[in-house]
């Protein structure tokens, strides 16, 4: 198989198209502008679709409505883009109508938005956090993948570095959506009786003698939801925690770095070990569990605030202490690129938590 | 008359059974409408405008190649009854998922179907793109001038001087502003192909928007781009008229703004 020099962004869209996609729609805004541009080159020699929607809010709709008719369809943003598609993408969920999103975050500020969402009613999205251009290869096509089979809207969740860093990658390769969707539409159900409906108020028609009853359709949304995060398997990479006194947690483009740290500290005799979760939702909270068995602490890196220790903290439910080690770490731009994503800086801080935890 | 029951002081118009007086003129169901009986309100115009695009549908003989995309409004409670094929949108966005549907089938009638509240004041940004755009879809607005699913409130096309239940004097333009003509906005656009303002108040208006909405069509099946269709239709629940008062009150009051006629394209 090649493997190409490709910038993320670029590596991205070809991959989307490998898998299959076929619709596309954004509205420009760094870092995932490269995403677009890209597709707006990739998808009509693909016999595909790319729209400059004229905002993110008519961008998911038109992928909403492309999805519709069976056909494999993405759209994406960043944090600020998808605060904007937040109701479509929740509709999405209760409509059973899957979707690929690309969120290009600015930092990992939007762990929560991203995990749990800021749309309405009772909804999970899977979302897949790649640290590098070939992962992100990886976990495009098992999204297209997740989305046909649980028909629901999934994430991907990157930031600025994986947009623009460089890297030597096999080519995508070309895949075939296995799953069959009865409930597309086409048109051609028309007159026959029992017309389609593809709704969120439900897909019972007044004919049968139902119509739309909610209750009904968003328990069955719901019981949908369970499965789907019941069936999706938890992905991460782990990594030196058998006999580790030290854990750390960190996702991304940070889990890269704290991955190139943790294996240099060990090398120097350090007992300390990491895990990079993969998929934020599910997390893989057992996997967390695990490598903390033994160990005496576990830190959390993320560049924001603070915001997957929740989820690391309900996967040990207190087996274990949990320190949060990272920061908000931006330069003026707001991009998310900051003076402490930097391995020296990063080692300095788990060196500072691993110290900590021997002497006391 | 119809019948009214006194509660406490007021006097309440019965909407839960026909009025003593009426009688059952015919009680035809459509072929595309699945069943007979819907629960919008008695005088509702909506059902009226809703028949007439789906016989038009049958009548260019699209009904196994048509998609329709539906808001949210009163209107909702056919996108479950109907033998077309339905896709319903989030309010206001119904003109963007007939993109990506329109996009991915060009082959298939593709059409919306949104109120006032839905289209002007929720997604008023959705209409105009895909005009200006000349996405070749066709998109249909019932206007009656209020939110009738919460009960008859100011929407962005109500009439000054329209009461409504947030506007009980009266919209007044120096406190609410002035209503939006949308389909003269629609028609002013590069990419708007057909435009036409059609009302459901009486026989020779229904049969004159059923003109309007197979001139619609046809617009889309020839690829021309653009083609959209205003229908006024009655809401006396929403307008705190006597039902039987609605279509003169559409007439008078809507109509004076809304002006009925083809505003670009086809025969006017």
């Amino acid at each position: 198989m090649a493997r190409r020099l490709m910038e993320g962004s670029e590596a991205i869209a070809e991959a989307m198209v490998a898998a299959g996609c076929r619709f596309f729609a954004g509205y420009p805004m760094t870092p995932f502008t490269e995403i677009l541009e890209r597709m707006a080159e990739f998808l009509p020699p693909a016999d595909g679709v790319c729209m400059n929607a004229e905002s993110e809010l008519e961008a998911i709709g038109m992928a909403w409505g492309a999805a519709a008719t069976g056909a494999r369809a993405a759209t994406g943003s960043t944090g600020q883009g998808l605060a904007l598609m937040q109701e479509s993408i929740s509709e999405m969920c209760t409509a059973r109508i899957p979707l690929v999103v690309i969120n290009m975050g600015r930092g990992q500020g939007d762990y929560f938005q991203a995990t749990r969402g800021g749309g309405h009613g009772d909804y999970r999205t899977p979302v897949l956090a790649p640290s590098t251009v070939a992962e992100a290869v990886e976990l495009v096509p098992l999204a297209f993948e997740l989305a046909d089979t649980w028909r629901n809207p999934v994430l991907i969740y990157g930031d600025y570095y994986l947009g623009h860093t460089s890297q030597a990658v096999e080519t995508p390769e070309m895949v075939e959506g296995a799953v069959a969707k009865p409930w597309a539409l086409d048109g051609t159900s028309g007159g026959s009786g029992h017309a389609k409906l593809l709704s969120s108020l439900g897909e019972a028609k007044q004919r049968d003698g139902v119509g739309y009853d909610l209750a009904e359709h968003l328990e069955r949304a719901g019981v949908a939801t369970l499965e789907m995060a019941a069936g999706v398997e938890p992905r991460c990479d782990v990594g030196h925690c058998d006999d580790a006194d030290l854990v750390v947690v960190a996702f991304g483009t940070i889990g890269r770095f704290v991955r190139w740290v943790v294996k240099e500290l060990r090398s120097e005799g350090h007992r300390v070990g990491y895990v990079r979760p993969i998929t934020l939702f599910p997390f893989p909270a057992d996997a967390v569990r695990q490598a903390a068995v033994g160990a005496r602490s576990v830190a959390v890196y993320e560049n924001n605030l603070g915001q997957m220790i929740d989820d690391v903290r309900l996967s040990l439910l207190g087996s274990c202490p949990v320190e949060f080690i990272g920061g908000l770490s931006m330069d003026s731009s707001g991009f998310g690129v900051g003076p402490e994503i930097d391995a020296p800086k990063i080692r300095a801080r788990i060196l500072a938590e691993l110290e900590r935890v021997e002497t006391t | 008359m119809s019948e009214t029951e006194l509660v406490g002081q007021r006097v309440v118009l019965r909407t839960d059974r026909r009025p003593d007086d009426a009688t059952l003129v015919d009680d035809f169901t459509p072929d595309l409408v699945d069943v007979g009986a819907h629960h919008l309100c008695p005088g509702c115009g909506e059902p009226i405008a809703i028949r007439s695009a789906v016989e038009c549908i049958a009548d260019l003989g699209a009904v196994e190649r048509t998609i329709s995309v539906f808001g949210i409004g009163c209107y909702t409670a056919f996108s479950n009854n109907l033998d077309l094929e339905v896709l319903q949108a989030l309010h206001g966005r119904a003109p963007s998922l007939a993109t990506g549907v329109k996009r991915m089938r060009p082959d298939a009638l593709v059409l919306t179907v949104q109120g006032d509240g839905d289209m002007v004041n929720e997604g008023l940004q959705e209409v105009l793109h895909a005009a200006a755009r000349g996405e070749n879809i066709t998109c249909i607005l019932l206007n009656n001038g209020v939110f009738g699913e919460t009960g008859g409130h100011i929407t962005a096309t109500t009439v000054l001087g329209q009461r409504t239940k947030n506007t009980l004097d009266g919209r007044d333009a120096e406190r609410d502003g002035y209503p939006i003509l949308i389909g003269d906005l629609i028609a002013s656009m590069g990419g708007a192909a057909y435009v036409a303002r059609g009302a459901v108040n009486d026989a020779g208006n229904v049969a004159r928007t059923r003109r309007m909405l197979a001139a619609a069509f046809d617009t889309q099946e020839r690829g021309e781009g653009f083609s959209f269709v205003e229908i006024l239709t009655m809401c006396p629940t929403g307008w705190f008229i006597e039902t039987q008062e609605a279509p003169d009150y559409l007439a008078d009051v809507i109509a004076g703004t809304h002006q009925i006629g083809v505003l670009k394209g086809g025969d006017r």
